[in-house]
């Protein structure tokens, strides 16, 4: 019931959501105001979480709906937010900036074009079970095959809020000797 | 789906939506009517029989007030906030099944927009995506006063639902399932969530509060400190609905809760009463009893917000993070344990 | 330093104890404090279809009396008007002419009698003042109008009823 109906429905639902997708995502750089540019972020989240509906894989839908959307751009927005966008408030950047700049992006250009060069058209993906994606399956399957890399990934994150903290808290004042 | 199930859901969808708005709109007048008893007054009298159309003229008045849109606000998503709250207001009534079955004619027909089988991670992204209309229309207004409101909707409704996600987890642990329908069904007669997570329910019931930006949770709009919060710039019918979207929201996290762990439409001697009225009468007894318990809890919502002052702003951080986390965690542990070893 | 009185007290602010500091308690006897209010009378009085009693010296709108046979006391010596502090009443005064006799008690009448009620402070004065009890405060409440000028009562809001009628 529900969700998973939508999973026959034709390609062109796929095609229609993956150019809004990139649509999205251009209007996400050429955005002028940054906090403009965090809203396309969060429509072009949007999207993937469509594309996640329509590989039937519900848990990943939600959770990046909850996650990402619900939790990760909410706290960028907030940061946005303190940020003065005034004009005048802008840092000037040197030439030297614009010059790592265009190179930075010129290499980037170079890896696209290359990439490109070796694309073909690969086949049609095919779930073998239509059922891969629901929690239950998921959950099966992270605890038994990859429990390990699952908890060792649970440590990383760990640590990094440790780490979070101790640059949050102030330096305790040098005890006087 | 046969045509038959589209335009029954779509009935059903419409149904849902009026009565949101419909009870949304006398939570308006019942808000102002229980203030006045806890305060010794009468209330809204004047409209109508004891004020009842009051929420009417109260919106006659929404409408044709002036629109003003600030000079130097964003128009578009000085537009968007309001809109974007009132409609994350209303996605999530799509998956709270409303009562069993019911047979019209030779029809059964589902009380439930959509079973999903994520049913109670939507409602809990749909919440989360609910601060998004307070923030873009607080920064919209380009005003420091909504801008703070907005800052602070943002940081509450984050703090809140981290212990709100795992207050859900214990009580998923107990029912392995995720299927709102089936977490109501499972509470059948009177097996209901609440006796086995009392701690769970309390943590629950203090983040709905916290999410839907209740006193004493209020922060985002408190008057006495940012003048009108987040909504200091709006006006009109775009002021109307955030006032909308906080009851609809109200509506929404009181059904939440009758469905997680009140029973949602179950209520004890239910199998006795189903033979006795039969497949059509008997299952609307069980939508009365939801909906009695829905206005219960927007009840007790109002009763709060009428006894307890305000947090101050380092008490709710204090309470989120020190509090509620710790003992949401303990709380899962705790149900672990039990679960394994009694 | 001692104190002047002995009113000051010393207050102690001792940690709280567990209960205290898991406020539940605290929340819950809040939430039965106001569940009493909720089933308390009102104490509204919902004004114009009620009244609250007034209390025996209240002094709301003036009315200007007639004796025992219904002739207008008022003789528009204009005492009422020199002892009123906001100076809020103006009068004329006529002779009576013949065939008035039932209508006014002396020969000297208020042809005009005005009160300003915008003025008026209700102190009462001009009732003291009056050598002919023709005047007293004991109406009700002044009501509220629309527009200044309405708040000039003449002698037809004034002056009481006739007896007989």
């Amino acid at each position: 019931m529900g969700i998973r109906y939508f999973v026959n429905i034709n390609m062109n639902t796929f095609y229609f959501i993956a150019f809004l997708s990139i649509f999205f995502s251009i209007l996400v750089i050429t955005a002028k105001n940054p906090v403009h540019s965090i809203l396309y972020l969060v429509l072009t989240f949007f999207t993937f979480t469509v594309h996640y509906i329509l590989l039937n894989a519900q848990f990943l839908a939600v959770v990046n709906f909850i996650v990402y959307m619900g939790a990760i751009l909410v706290l960028f927005l907030y940061t946005l937010m303190l940020i003065n966008l005034n004009k005048d408030s802008e840092p000037v950047k040197s030439n030297m900036v614009k010059i790592a700049a265009v190179l930075g992006g010129g290499c980037l250009l170079v890896v696209l074009v290359g990439c490109l060069k070796q694309v073909g058209v690969a086949d049609p993906v095919l779930l073998k079970d239509p059922g891969l994606g629901l929690v239950q399956n998921l959950g099966k399957v992270l605890f038994n095959e990859f429990l390990l890399p699952f908890e060792i990934s649970s440590l990383l994150l760990l640590s990094a809020m440790v780490g979070a903290v101790l640059l949050a808290t102030k330096d305790p004042k040098p005890k006087s000797v | 789906m046969e045509l038959g199930d589209i335009i029954i859901k779509f009935i059903l969808v419409v149904i849902i939506f009026a009565i949101s708005l419909v009870v949304a709109m006398y939570s308006t007048y019942a808000e102002r009517k229980i203030a006045a008893f806890f305060q010794d007054r009468i209330g809204p009298n004047r409209a109508g029989p004891w004020g009842l159309l009051q929420p009417l003229c109260d919106g006659a008045k929404m409408f044709l007030k002036e629109e003003i849109i600030p000079t130097n606000a964003s128009a578009f998503l000085f537009i968007a906030g309001p809109s974007l709250a009132i409609l994350t207001a209303c996605l999530g009534s799509a998956v709270i099944p409303w009562g069993q079955n019911i047979q019209i004619g030779s029809r059964v027909v589902e009380l439930q927009v959509a079973d999903i089988n994520v049913g109670v991670l939507y409602i809990f992204g749909v919440v989360s995506l609910g601060v998004y209309g307070v923030m873009i229309g607080g920064w919209a207004s380009n005003n420091k006063y909504s801008l703070l409101g907005a800052i602070r909707a943002a940081s509450q409704n984050i703090s809140y639902e981290i212990s709100m996600g795992l207050s859900i987890i214990a009580l998923l642990m107990l029912t392995g399932t995720l299927s709102l329908r089936e977490l109501a069904a499972q509470q059948h007669d009177w097996h209901w969530n609440v006796l086995r997570q009392p701690l769970g329910f309390l943590l629950f019931i203090v983040c709905a509060f916290a999410e839907t930006n209740r006193t004493p949770f209020d922060l985002p709009e408190c008057e006495t400190e940012l003048v009108g919060g987040y909504h200091t710039e709006y006006s009109s019918m775009k002021l109307g609905f955030y006032l909308f979207a906080e009851y609809i929201n109200m509506f929404i996290s009181s059904a939440v809760m009758a469905t997680l762990y009140w029973g949602g439409y179950n209520y004890p001697g239910m199998d006795w009463v189903l033979v006795h009225t039969g497949p059509t009468i008997g299952p609307l007894i069980g939508v009365i009893v939801l909906f009695a318990k829905i206005f219960l809890f927007i009840f007790f919502f109002m009763w709060v917000r009428w006894t307890i002052p305000r947090f101050r702003y380092d008490q709710l951080m204090d309470l989120g993070w020190k509090v509620l986390i710790p003992l949401a965690i303990a709380n899962i542990v705790l149900t672990g344990l039990i679960s394994n070893y009694l | 330093m001692e104190s002047l009185s002995n009113k000051r007290k010393l207050i102690e602010s001792k940690p709280l104890n567990f209960w205290e500091r898991a406020y539940l308690p605290a929340i819950i006897s809040g939430l039965s404090i106001t569940m009493k209010h909720f089933f308390r009378k009102p104490v509204t009085i919902s004004y114009p279809e009620e009244k609250r009693e007034f209390s025996e010296n209240f002094r709301g709108m003036h009315s200007l009396k007639r004796d025992e046979n219904g002739k207008e006391r008022c003789t528009a010596c204009g005492l009422c008007a020199l002892s009123c502090p906001a100076e809020a009443i103006t009068m004329t005064a006529a002779e009576r002419q013949k065939g008035e006799e039932h209508l006014y008690r002396e020969e000297k009448y208020a042809a005009v009698y005005e009160i300003n009620m915008l003025r008026c402070i209700f102190c009462g004065l001009c009732e003291e003042a009056c050598p002919k009890e023709a005047i007293y405060l004991d109406g009700d409440i002044v009501p509220a109008d629309y527009l200044r000028k309405d708040f000039i009562y003449g002698k037809d809001k004034l002056v009481e009823a006739p007896l007989n009628q």
